[in-house]
């Protein structure tokens, strides 16, 4: 059972983000920007936003070192949330934070999150929750204007 | 190899836990350094003294809190030969390592150092040996200077002889948590004495895998922790010497520090009582007995030689492996590996090796400044301890080849 558990955390969608990550660079000019900081693994990455006066993201990139979880997290994040209006990304937060830590069943609950259901193993991961979701707590911190922000 | 060695399978016997399966696969406990895992007789201990005599300490005059006060004291007795201290006032008990340093560095640090003073600590602490230091530091104008380290793992032991001149004390551990490096204790005492400068020992490391004498290392102050040597967690030993700890002024105060009470006067206890407010951890002091006795049967210099032979066997297996360096490549090594994999973060290896039943720890070891000085935020760690198996390693380096070919 547990050796499907890393090959259900560990799949090639995850792995093919951690190899190849999209947006992974500094956005110039942006309008938003945060660092997000994971004082437990010392991980740390930068999220960039362009958001148009109307509220909409039209570019997101990310740049840092980290993990496979981390930085894959990072890179479909940025994928995600592209093109999305700040409400929708605020609701893709909410959703994909409550996925990984157990609260939302991503087979039985209403969500918007699409591939990013890839994560969900990691509730079943204490020690690598705050991994897949750094890269999230960051553009949440971003959207909000904050420009630092840690997941203690 | 030692003809006296006794077989493996018959030390795992001992270990209950070893029998564990984890995510589908029978443990292999390779995180010894973090905490070591418990033979039956330790857990018995604890179990009798619950079951059968459990009171108070130092205090009764009933027979339970006799029977306690007997096996608890007979666990300094034990302490004592254990790490060759001369006299069992020597042996003062405490919560563990950071709590014994925290003494040292209130009780001792608070009275006898003044503002301007220098202390040295190495780059290769665990934070428990800089912290408190740290703070002492902040709070008095003391300088605290770091005493640097070799591309191997090693002090610098002619950087520390030119920093040594007019410190008070130097702080150091006997083995590095984060290397495995065992560090040439009884020559950096000796330089240290013949500074007048002070020695305050972290030997957490050290206790559980090499026969300690400490007269011979000749330290003022060293500490140690219990659950790292078989023993129970919330239990540990400051051995300082007798003429040093009568100098000091109490640590915490409380009950069963004192002689007597009243509102206009105090009269203290003498040491190690000095230093034990409060009602300790008995049934913890008891199986720290029993680890003792466990530990020696086996005899620490066998424990020793198994774990060279673990430390040689693990070190060949896995240098064989593309793209993994060790990080810590002293001579004099404890059976500890720390190692990187190029492009892999070792939290993926630690999670990706749990899978295949695997314990091994990753992250900075509480030993950030060692990970700065190697210029890397993490490393997975592999330790030893003597009921460890060659087999077990095996399983390792299998496991980092099937991290490697799936995350690259």
């Amino acid at each position: 059972m547990n050796a499907d558990r890393t090959k259900q955390l560990y799949q090639e969608l995850i792995l093919d983000h951690n190899r190849n990550p999209r947006n992974f660079k500094e956005l110039t000019p942006h309008s938003h920007h945060a660092d997000g900081h994971n004082p437990l693994c010392g991980d740390r990455l930068t999220v960039y936003l362009r958001v148009s006066d109307a509220g909409i993201i039209e570019e997101v990139s990310f740049l840092g070192d980290g993990c496979a979880i981390s930085k894959a997290s990072a890179s479909m994040m940025t994928a995600a949330v592209k093109g999305k209006s700040l409400a929708e990304a605020d609701t893709l937060f909410t959703e994909f934070h409550d996925m990984s830590m157990g609260r939302l069943d991503p087979v039985k609950d209403a969500h918007h999150l699409g591939k990013l259901t890839v994560f969900a193993g990691v509730r079943d991961l204490p020690a690598r929750v705050k991994c897949a979701t750094l890269s999230w707590h960051t553009l949440h911190a971003a959207m909000r204007g904050e420009t630092v922000t840690s997941t203690e | 190899m030692l003809l006296t060695t006794p077989d493996t399978a018959t030390i795992r016997k001992d270990f209950p836990i070893l029998n564990r399966v984890v995510n589908g696969h029978n443990l292999a406990y390779l995180d010894n350094a973090a905490s070591s895992q418990m033979p039956q007789a330790v857990i018995d201990a604890y179990i009798e003294y619950h079951r059968g005599y459990h009171a108070n300490v130092h205090r009764g005059v009933h027979t339970l809190s006799q029977e306690a006060t007997d096996a608890y004291e007979s666990a300094r007795d034990a302490v004592m030969a254990f790490v060759g201290a001369a006299c069992r006032e020597e042996i003062v008990f405490t919560t563990g390592t950071t709590d014994a340093i925290n003494l040292v560095a209130s009780s001792w640090g608070g009275s006898f150092l003044k503002d301007g003073d220098r202390i040295l600590v190495t780059n290769m602490e665990h934070h428990a040996n800089i912290v408190p230091w740290f703070r002492l530091a902040d709070s008095m104008a003391i300088r605290l200077e770091v005493i640097p380290i070799t591309d191997t793992g090693e002090i610098d032991m002619d950087a520390y002889a030119r920093l040594l001149p007019g410190a008070k004390l130097v702080a150091v551990n006997h083995v590095s948590n984060a290397l495995g490096t065992v560090n040439p204790i009884a020559e950096i005492v000796r330089m240290a004495k013949a500074a007048g400068a002070a020695t305050m020992v972290d030997g957490a490391q050290a206790v559980p895998h090499m026969a300690v004498d400490v007269q011979d290392l000749g330290c003022d102050f060293y500490a140690f922790s219990t659950h790292k040597m078989c023993g129970p967690t919330g239990f540990g030993v400051l051995y300082g010497r007798k003429a040093l700890l009568e100098t000091m002024p109490p640590y915490r105060s409380g009950g069963d520090m004192i002689l007597s009470v009243s509102f206009d006067r105090i009269v203290y206890n003498k040491v190690p009582y000095l230093f034990e407010a409060g009602t300790p951890p008995i049934a913890q002091g008891i199986q720290t007995a029993a680890a003792i006795r466990y530990l020696t049967g086996i005899g620490m210099d066998v424990i020793a030689e198994i774990e060279r032979n673990l430390l040689e066997y693990a070190t060949g297996v896995l240098s064989e492996i593309d793209g993994l360096r060790i990080i810590g490549t002293a001579p004099h090594k404890a059976a500890v590996i720390s190692f990187v994999l190029d492009g892999i973060h070792p939290h993926d290896v630690g999670t990706i090796l749990d899978e295949d039943g695997i314990a091994v720890r990753t992250g900075h070891h509480c030993a950030e400044p060692v990970m700065r000085r190697f210029g890397i935020p993490a490393t997975t760690r592999a330790s030893f301890a003597f009921y460890n198996t060659t087999g077990e390693i095996d399983r390792l380096a299998a496991s980092i080849r099937r991290t490697i070919r799936l995350l690259r």
